[in-house]
């Protein structure tokens, strides 16, 4: 049947099981936007600002793990849905972004709402597409998914001339072996060597002080089950990046929770002296290593992870494997099996968790509370009982990020959201707004900080507008925070453009975008505030939770340098005392 | 050094291992790619390498007896690691079909070369012959102050020649760039690919 290019998009989508599509219409993209409205069968949540739909569909991907899809025009429609781009091609978040383009003969003319976005993008896509004929515009739609959600996931941008919309053809949707035989580069490696999951179940039986090091490529891989089975089965402590948190339950005894620059103590020190370190889809990034060559400085490292290019990147690693975490880990947990599970050396394992335990006891997360004042980690923990710890929580970046990867304990994947590669102020609000279309059964939270809610705040609206009851804590303390602890902290308090004192009454602007506005300032408000909020389930609601303004964010270790440099609760440093080291 | 584990209030600091990323020699890779002819591709591969903060000395694409698909032969100056990670981040784009860093590997690499050059007197024009003879060059062109040389080879017998030829003044030079190809073997080696 002869239909419009327009129409193949949307059949297509719909082929995909595409069901809900995040965007901003706009001339170059009309055609398929009409094909939309005449088909009626997919949901379209219309963002105030494309940058927003692009998070929304990095939120909806993240909760749901199918791939998110956001639909744009050309030129600056184009443009503003970059740093979402960037933003999952750093986090690994599958995406597929539909741009319009100028029609065919006019690219390349300086036309109206023209940009070259194929171009702008290269660097920050798994990979992008130009259709040049109304034929090959089914195929390239199902391979943008294709090359999305498999292997290490990605965003993939396809970019369509208004012609190419309006055209007529006959083209079918092609089968996914098509697809596949379509893409004769793309092959994923996924099984893993044998002989080298071999190699690794021996460094594990015999190590004495093993720690598992679990990132993003375990929660995308769903590998949760065979991580719990694998740190039980060899009594192993998990530690976990921000992207890895949930895919190991952080009230399990022998979770060690955050590692690196907010990392826990018991977490840091557990890697600084660790003699085997097991990085599970993880990816050595610089907020994790600290100072590179004082990195787990005696440890063996095995290093598991779907991406070839991720491997002896950063760190050169003892044992690589390529392939897809769960699969890795099943056949390793067998190999382990086949082996007894031998533990060679179960005396020295139980002082390694006794020693562990012990660390735990001595710098336990902690923060001085107040009556006068609210703390900051006083509401996330609030934020954390009130939800009973099962709401998903998105953040924006800074301080308020890392309060809140540290004072809520997240138990299940793809419970906490969060920009941890590129560190895109703004990400929080638009990313809940997705998370909750993706899990509406979930309470879902966004924690964000003042200045990162300025950042996309004209999202309220888009929620208000589809009834998306997303709770947004805002921790206030009128500073652009983590930039203004670097200056207190290595720039003698000279505090550079940081003052955000002058800001909108959130409540105020809340109610006229018609959401409800609460604020508290005392900290026993904390909790009834949360209390009412959680009663509301048909809009959104924002809390102005004004804090103590210089509370700093620790313990922390300085960008760039060793464990042994972290800066502990009380200004204390992680010196030679506290350190535990074999000779 | 087992007897230690778990042993509290050890006050010595062992020194850290040094776990430096052992650096190579920077020196020039021949690296060869084998890719769909897509829209863009070169420019893929050219943004990839320049992301590494390196320059590409020499390029040659050209398509193979596949159709859509072409052979790219690229020179480029840099560490082993680094190279190391951009042959992986190569393999890793959607268009490459193959990618191999020759440098270490057998293989034959040829280049042809333009050189277009000054013929002031008639001896000079005949020393100017008898090298191109030796060095199994080709005058493809003449008039009456120049010749145009066409010349084959791999980089030394090119760079040997071009400095025979400077004393008499060049006054024009284009190269194709290198283009490679591994040298078969009769037994396989474990190549990556």
């Amino acid at each position: 049947m002869s239909r419009k290019g327009a129409d193949i998009v949307i059949e297509t989508l719909k082929e995909e099981g595409v069901e809900v599509i995040f965007g901003l219409p706009g001339g170059a993209i009309m055609e398929v936007y009409d094909a939309l409205y005449r088909d009626g069968s997919i949901l379209h949540v219309l963002a105030r600002h494309e940058q927003g739909a692009g998070h929304m569909a990095e939120g909806y991907a993240k909760v749901t793990g199918k791939v998110g899809v956001a639909m744009t025009t050309s030129g600056p429609g184009a443009t503003n849905i970059v740093t979402p781009i960037a933003d999952a091609y750093m986090d690994s978040v599958p995406l597929v972004v539909i741009t319009g383009q100028v029609p065919t003969h006019l690219i390349g003319n300086d036309a109206f709402q023209e940009v070259d976005i194929v171009g702008i993008t290269r660097p920050v896509t798994k990979h992008n597409f130009l259709v040049r004929a109304i034929e090959e515009l089914p195929l390239l739609i199902r391979e943008a998914f294709y090359i999305a959600g498999t292997g290490r996931p990605g965003p993939v941008l396809v970019d369509i001339p208004k012609d190419i919309t309006q055209q007529l053809s006959e083209v079918g949707i092609p089968s996914e072996d098509k697809v596949k035989a379509a893409l004769p580069g793309y092959k994923p490696h996924v099984e893993g060597n044998i002989q080298q999951i071999k190699k690794a179940a021996k460094l594990i039986m015999e190590a004495k002080k093993p720690v598992l090091y679990v990132g993003g490529g375990a929660v995308n891989s769903e590998a949760q089950e065979e991580l719990i089975q694998l740190a039980e089965m060899m009594r192993i402590p998990v530690t976990t990046t921000t992207q890895g948190k949930g895919a190991f339950p952080e009230n399990h005894p022998l979770a060690l929770r955050m590692l690196g620059m907010h990392g826990t103590y018991y977490a840091n020190m557990a890697v600084y002296n660790a003699d085997l370190l097991i990085a599970v889809g993880a990816r050595f990034d610089d907020r994790v290593t600290g100072k590179i060559e004082e990195f787990a400085p005696d440890a063996k490292i095995i290093h598991i992870d779907i991406d070839p290019a991720s491997i002896s990147k950063n760190i050169t690693v003892d044992v690589p494997i390529v392939g897809d975490v769960k699969i890795v880990l099943g056949k390793l947990i067998n190999e382990l099996k086949r082996k007894g599970a031998k533990i060679l050396h179960p005396e020295d394992r139980q002082k390694w968790i006794e020693q562990i335990e012990k660390w735990k006891k001595m710098y336990p997360l902690t923060y001085k509370n107040s009556k006068e004042v609210i703390k900051p980690q006083y509401v996330i923990e609030q934020i954390y009982e009130a939800t009973g710890g099962d709401a998903i929580i998105t953040v924006g970046v800074g301080q308020h990020q890392m309060w809140a990867a540290m004072y809520y304990k997240y138990s299940f994947p793809r419970q906490f959201l969060n920009s941890g590669g590129l560190g895109t102020m703004g990400f929080g609000l638009p990313a809940a707004i997705g998370a909750k279309i993706g899990r509406p059964d979930k309470e879902v939270f966004c924690i964000d900080g003042d200045g990162s809610f300025i950042m996309t705040m004209q999202e309220i609206v888009t929620a208000v507008q589809y009834k998306i009851p997303v709770k947004v804590a805002i921790v206030n303390n009128a500073y652009l925070g983590m930039v203004r602890q670097w200056q207190e902290l290595f720039y003698d308090s000279r505090y550079s453009e940081v003052d955000l004192s002058l800001q909108p009454d959130f409540v105020k602007l809340a109610e006229s975008m018609g959401a409800v506005g609460f604020r508290a300032e005392k900290p026993k408000e904390v909790r009834e505030i949360l209390e009412e909020a959680m009663k509301i389930d048909d809009k959104p609601v924002i809390m102005d939770f004004v804090v103590d303004r210089e509370e700093n964010v620790l313990p922390m270790v300085p960008a760039g340098k060793s464990y042994r440099e972290m800066i502990l609760e009380d200004g204390k440093k992680a010196d030679a005392e506290t350190m535990y080291l074999v000779g | 050094m087992a007897d230690t584990v778990g042993t509290e209030g050890i006050k010595v600091i062992k020194a850290p291992r040094f776990r430096q990323l052992k650096k190579g020699e920077t020196r020039k890779h021949i690296i060869n790619v084998l890719v769909r002819n897509e829209l863009g591709v070169l420019a893929r591969i050219a943004t990839l390498i320049a992301g590494k903060g390196y320059n590409i000395e020499g390029l040659s694409v050209g398509e193979t007896h596949e159709k859509g698909v072409s052979r790219m032969t690229i020179e480029v100056i840099g560490d082993d690691i680094v190279i190391d990670q951009v042959v992986k981040q190569l393999r890793k784009l959607i268009d490459t079909l193959k990618v191999r860093d020759l440098t270490d590997i057998p293989h034959v690499e040829r280049e042809l070369v333009l050189v277009k050059v000054h013929t002031p007197t008639s001896r000079a024009r005949d020393e100017i012959l008898r090298i191109v003879e030796i060095f199994r060059g080709k005058v493809v062109d003449v008039s009456q102050e120049t010749y145009t040389i066409e010349i084959t080879g791999d980089e030394e017998k090119i760079n040997a020649f071009v400095e025979l030829l400077k004393p008499f003044g060049i006054k024009e030079l284009a190269r194709t760039g290198k283009i490679a190809m591994r040298r078969e073997m009769f037994i396989e080696e474990n190549v990556q690919e």
